[in-house]
């Protein structure tokens, strides 16, 4: 249910850099860090008059979507080109996969596009692994999110916005609540939030959205909503993932709104200052109540605006990453 | 080899500074340092001038020309220009200048922020070595190395130049 990462070393280079960015796991605290201490000054492009630096000028990086996405899309099409690189977006969903061309396929086609980065969204999780494994050389592959297994950089996204509102995660209680069952989301969050070491992570939710083996994110679990917010620093809400809901899981929305969706009644059991954040698309009057969705505790639209840079940070890194690693090839050739 | 000592420095570049923005009349300029380095000297200058202004950092790191060999600085920190660049006359401030590649880097950076009305480069030391044309107005002091030596500032009080040798390959 859970898959774990033994593929983990791929993504790294000899040096220990980033070269692919497919999950969290493994990744250590500096890495993360890393991250987000990157993330904060590409922040800071943004708010300029030109809000562009040349660092990937040259580049090409290509979109891959084989599952529908806008958020994510969007903003890592704005990412790379706030980097200077040259980007195309492929809806695969609607065009080659469902005339029946393979994944190896389809990336023996891109490759031959010359592209450098592509960033590959799936349904089926390993997608990503699969193509990081397969790709020629000097290509980075980063992780727009496969199936229930991970999205890494909304992963790093929630965490600058945990940090930049909270100050660092040493003293913090973060809930995350709702299906956790069908969110990448959620498992990034957990992974993230226990590397950088957050010691209080609380999981909310029915027990048939509740995956099983969630102990190994030494998460604590809760079946009950105001039990779980009680004094809590930061909650995240998540969809409820209707497309990929086998029947039987829930009684009914309504259901789930009335035991488990956050209200301002709710909210207040939280600290007064506790933060409100969710990946988006939200279901108003599903999960969350709009006033709150709306309210001064909210930070939603921040997560927006922190994507963009946490993914231009990703975007860098991982080339930064590639170009060391061809180095270091080349070096030991020269040697031998 | 005898480095000279930044405090002695100092007071003369300010001095050349002030005789310079006279000469192309220019009012009430606008200092910018470029980190680390650069943010010190620049500093030590607004003191020496008595101004009291807040000072811009640049971080060039986005904009060096070296990111498909050396990659990117994983110090890298956010650049701060507590004003507006367009229309502004402005000192930019580095503490060593060697290639001329970190001017060039910042003054790509800066017109990023908008079109300056002029500016003016300053360092601390020049190792006359440029390999972009580019160079200063005011300078502390000119040093002829050898090529496996480097000239590292340290800071930000005091403010000491180090000598460094670099292993040759």
């Amino acid at each position: 249910m859970l898959p774990t990462d033994a593929k983990r070393p791929l993504q790294l280079n000899d040096n220990g850099q980033l070269r692919h960015f497919l999950s969290l796991d493994g990744l250590p605290c500096t890495l993360l860090t890393e991250i987000l201490d990157t993330a904060d000054s590409f922040l800071e492009v943004g708010s300029r008059a030109v809000k562009k630096v040349p660092l990937l000028r040259g580049k090409t990086v290509c979109n891959v979507f084989f599952e529908n996405s806008t958020r994510t899309r969007t903003t890592f099409e704005l990412a790379a080109q706030r980097l200077s690189a040259d980007v195309i977006t492929l809806n695969v969903s609607t065009s080659s996969a469902s005339k029946g061309e393979t994944l190896f396929d389809t990336l023996r086609n891109l490759e031959a596009m010359a592209a450098d980065m592509f960033v590959v969204r799936h349904a089926e999780s390993g997608a990503a692994h699969f193509m990081a494994e397969f790709v020629c050389p000097d290509v980075a592959i980063i992780n727009g999110g496969d199936g229930r297994h991970a999205h890494p950089t909304q992963g790093m996204l929630d965490m600058l916005t945990i940090r930049r509102h909270k100050g660092d995660f040493k003293n913090l209680s973060v809930a995350i609540v709702g299906d956790i069952l069908h969110s990448r989301v959620a498992r990034s969050d957990m992974l993230a939030l226990k590397t950088l070491g957050c010691p209080d992570i609380r999981v909310i939710g029915p027990k048939t959205l509740l995956p099983a083996g969630l102990e190994q994110y030494g998460v604590r679990v809760f079946h009950n909503l105001e039990e779980g917010l009680r004094d809590v620093d930061v909650i995240v809400t998540l969809r409820l993932q209707r497309e990929r809901m086998q029947s039987g899981l829930l009684p009914s929305q309504g259901e789930f709104y009335r035991l488990y969706g956050l209200t301002s009644e709710r909210l207040k059991v939280a600290k007064p200052d506790a933060l409100v954040m969710h990946p988006g698309p939200i279901n108003r009057g599903i999960e969350i109540e709009s006033a709150v969705a709306d309210g001064k505790q909210s930070v939603i639209l921040n997560q927006v605006t922190y994507g963009i840079a946490v993914r231009m940070a990703v975007l860098s890194m991982t080339m930064s990453g590639q170009n060391a690693q061809r180095q270091l090839n080349q070096e030991t050739r020269e040697l031998n | 080899m005898m480095l000279p000592r930044p405090e002695q420095l100092l007071p003369h570049m300010a001095n050349a500074l002030q005789r310079h923005l006279q000469e192309h009349q220019i009012q009430e300029p606008r200092f910018v340092g470029i980190r680390s380095g650069g943010v010190w000297v620049a500093q030590a200058l607004l003191d020496a001038l008595n101004l009291e202004q807040p000072l811009g950092i640049l971080d060039v790191s986005f904009y060096r020309d070296d990111f498909t060999q050396k990659g990117l600085n994983p110090l890298v920190q956010p650049s701060e220009l507590p004003f507006e660049v367009e229309g502004q006359h402005l000192v930019l401030v580095d503490d060593v200048l060697m290639t001329g590649r970190t001017i060039r880097a910042a003054l790509n950076e800066l017109f990023d922020y908008g079109r300056p009305a002029s500016v003016t480069l300053v360092c601390l030391l020049d190792l006359d070595s440029r390999e972009l044309p580019i160079q200063p107005d005011v300078v502390g002091a000119t040093l002829n190395l050898s090529p496996e030596q480097r000239v590292k500032l340290q800071g930000p009080a005091p403010l000491a130049l180090e000598l460094k040798t670099l292993a040759l390959q």
